[in-house]
């Protein structure tokens, strides 16, 4: 990969951890304490302190309206676009605080790939649209294949191959999913943020995504937003669960992590009343 | 649901819902009437303005109306091609001028200004008031400040470019962040997401995806130049040259000049020519017209 511009990068992914190694401490990819995000004077998410691991998938659950989009976007530096958006706290990827000074975001949007809540596949063909990062990071190297094996892991090489001049726009919702999963694939991210990227489709598309989430931890560690509680105990090795309080002056919504720990604990034995409660399905 | 059962619904739903109420369709009725009424006057006031157009203007038409030079004495030998010639090449330089200017005015209104800031809000509001200033306005501006003043270019064709440029950049601009607008920030999001820089972003997705819509905006606001006559007026357009412009500092006409020339003069005859110079011009603008819905229906990205 052609780098545009020097900045302090993390070295490259090391390669999947092997099996024998599991047993062994998580390495961190995330490491993110007391994060606050402001709109403006109002706060909109305070003191997040949560770190991920790499190779695993981690949930993150809670009402509508408690932050969670909010806090998934820091980790890219997606609000840098909002006008207005403030954070504060610090935000570590592989121990290189993502808000210092010299840190360019371009960069480092290439290494974290997101996928959003509403498929948006660019209008151009199937290849155009796998092939945009590469091509915008001048990266080097078969685009062809570049473009070739993002799909396949994506598991939608089978069923595109035969298409991939065709417009993106033509393809189910679902295809359109996997699509973009392919395509934030195709810049080589060791991260995969994934901001509820099934609210949108059917249920067998659904299912088609969580296994496909699955298999790509083997590679990628992925943090996924979702509404869908059932999805985050299927899909997702620990969970944190936020809420929202009001504020006490204005009464505006603002998202805090109640409680952050295995997925089968949060589901099976929560340490609190509130995850208790919303995880039970007795409020949210 | 079985389809007898689906029948069997639809069958009670009919006896629960009340009916339309006597009242609510007199409404309607009377509406439909009132909005037909309106699309049949404009038609009709249309139709008789061909209509009389066309009766006066059609039989001067021919190729040698079109290849002669006006003439204010002998109307049998004139025509109208050192009029269509220049309005021709006012519309080339119009856009040459417009169209770097209103698409990176729009793309920096769009995608860089900060709303928040004062300045950013003024020249949006300028530039919805300057759309909407008279025409004859822009001609005195010309006037002023290109064919004499700072610039000084003499009533020349250049001088006339600028000012019908000037004329449409409001126009122009507004509706080629329209366009620029009805690309989804989702796209915009998921090109960034890839690590593309804001400028490819808005080279590789977001012209590409409002190109339609900018191109069609500028055919229409062109069209809109090309019947322009008031500026040109005012700006010194030479009446019923014998003489095609032969460059951007020479004197030149217009269609739309050749035409107030010809129906101010007492000669009958000349006044015919005006309604075939009309048939000519309009020729014209259906041409632009169709061209840009042309692009547009075929080119026009849907979301």
């Amino acid at each position: 990969m052609v780098t545009t511009k020097k900045m302090p990068m993390p070295p490259a992914p090391a390669p999947a951890t092997p099996p024998e190694a599991e047993a062994k401490a998580v390495e961190t990819i995330f490491d993110c304490r007391d994060v606050s995000v402001s709109y403006g004077d109002k706060l909109a998410i305070r003191d997040v302190g949560l770190s991920f691991g790499r190779n695993e998938i981690t949930a993150l659950i809670g009402p509508s309206g408690c932050g969670k989009s909010t806090f998934i976007r820091c980790l890219n530096r997606m609000n840098d676009l909002i006008p207005g958006a403030r954070v504060s706290g610090t935000v570590e990827y592989h121990g290189l605080d993502l808000y210092r000074a010299d840190v360019d975001p371009v960069q480092l949007r290439k290494r974290i790939g997101m996928v959003f809540q509403k498929p948006n596949p660019f209008p151009k063909s199937i290849f155009d649209n796998i092939a945009f990062g590469p091509r915008v990071a001048g990266m080097d190297g078969d685009i062809e294949e570049i473009v070739e094996s993002a799909l396949r892991r994506a598991a939608l090489w089978d069923e595109v191959k035969d298409r991939m001049k065709t417009n993106a726009f033509g393809m189910s919702g679902g295809q359109q999913q996997r699509l973009c999963i392919a395509r934030a694939l195709a810049t080589r991210p060791d991260v995969l943020l994934m901001d509820e990227p099934c609210s949108a489709l059917d249920p067998i598309s659904t299912a088609r995504i969580e296994d496909l989430m699955a298999e790509l931890k083997q590679e990628y560690s992925i943090i996924i937003v979702t509404h869908n509680m059932q999805q985050a105990a299927r899909v997702s090795d620990k969970t944190a669960f936020f809420s929202v309080e009001l504020d006490a002056a204005d009464g505006h919504r603002i998202g805090h992590v109640v409680e952050y720990d295995d997925t089968q604990k949060i589901f099976s034995n929560p340490g609190d009343e509130r995850t208790e409660a919303y995880v039970t399905g007795k409020f949210g | 649901m079985t389809g007898a059962q689906i029948a069997r619904s639809a069958l009670a739903q009919r006896t629960v819902l009340p009916r339309a109420s006597g009242a609510g369709r007199l409404w309607d009725l009377l509406f439909r009437i009132a909005m037909y009424g309106a699309i049949g006057i404009g038609m009709l006031a249309l139709g008789t303005l061909l209509f009389d157009v066309a009766r006066d203007g059609l039989p001067k038409l021919s190729w040698s109306f079109i290849t002669s030079f006006p003439s204010r004495i002998r109307p049998e030998a004139a025509g109208i091609e050192s009029a269509l010639v220049g309005t021709i090449l006012l519309m080339a330089i119009t856009a040459v001028i417009v169209v770097p200017l209103g698409v990176t005015t729009a793309l920096y209104l769009e995608e860089y200004a900060d709303r928040t800031k004062w300045w950013n809000r003024l020249v949006e509001v300028n530039i919805q008031n300057l759309a909407a200033v008279p025409s004859v306005v822009y001609g005195i501006l010309g006037l002023a400040f290109i064919v004499r003043g700072p610039l000084g270019l003499g009533n020349v064709l250049l001088a006339g470019g600028i000012t019908l440029a000037l004329l449409v950049l409001p126009v122009v601009i507004i509706v080629a962040r329209e366009a620029i607008r009805a690309v989804p920030p989702s796209i915009r999001e998921g090109s960034l997401a890839l690590g593309a820089t804001q400028w490819q972003t808005i080279w590789k997705q977001v012209l590409p995806g409002s190109l339609a819509g900018i191109v069609t905006g500028i055919i229409l606001a062109l069209s809109r130049a090309i019947g322009e006559t008031a500026p040109l007026l005012v700006i010194g357009a030479a009446a019923s040259p014998r003489f095609n412009p032969d460059g951007l500092f020479s004197d030149f006409s217009a269609l739309p000049i050749q035409i107030f020339v010809w129906t101010q003069d007492p000669n009958r005859e000349f006044v015919s020519l005006a309604a075939a110079a009309i048939l000519v011009l309009m020729v014209v603008l259906l041409l632009m017209n169709s061209v840009a819905i042309w692009l547009r229906n075929r080119y026009e990205q849907k979301w």
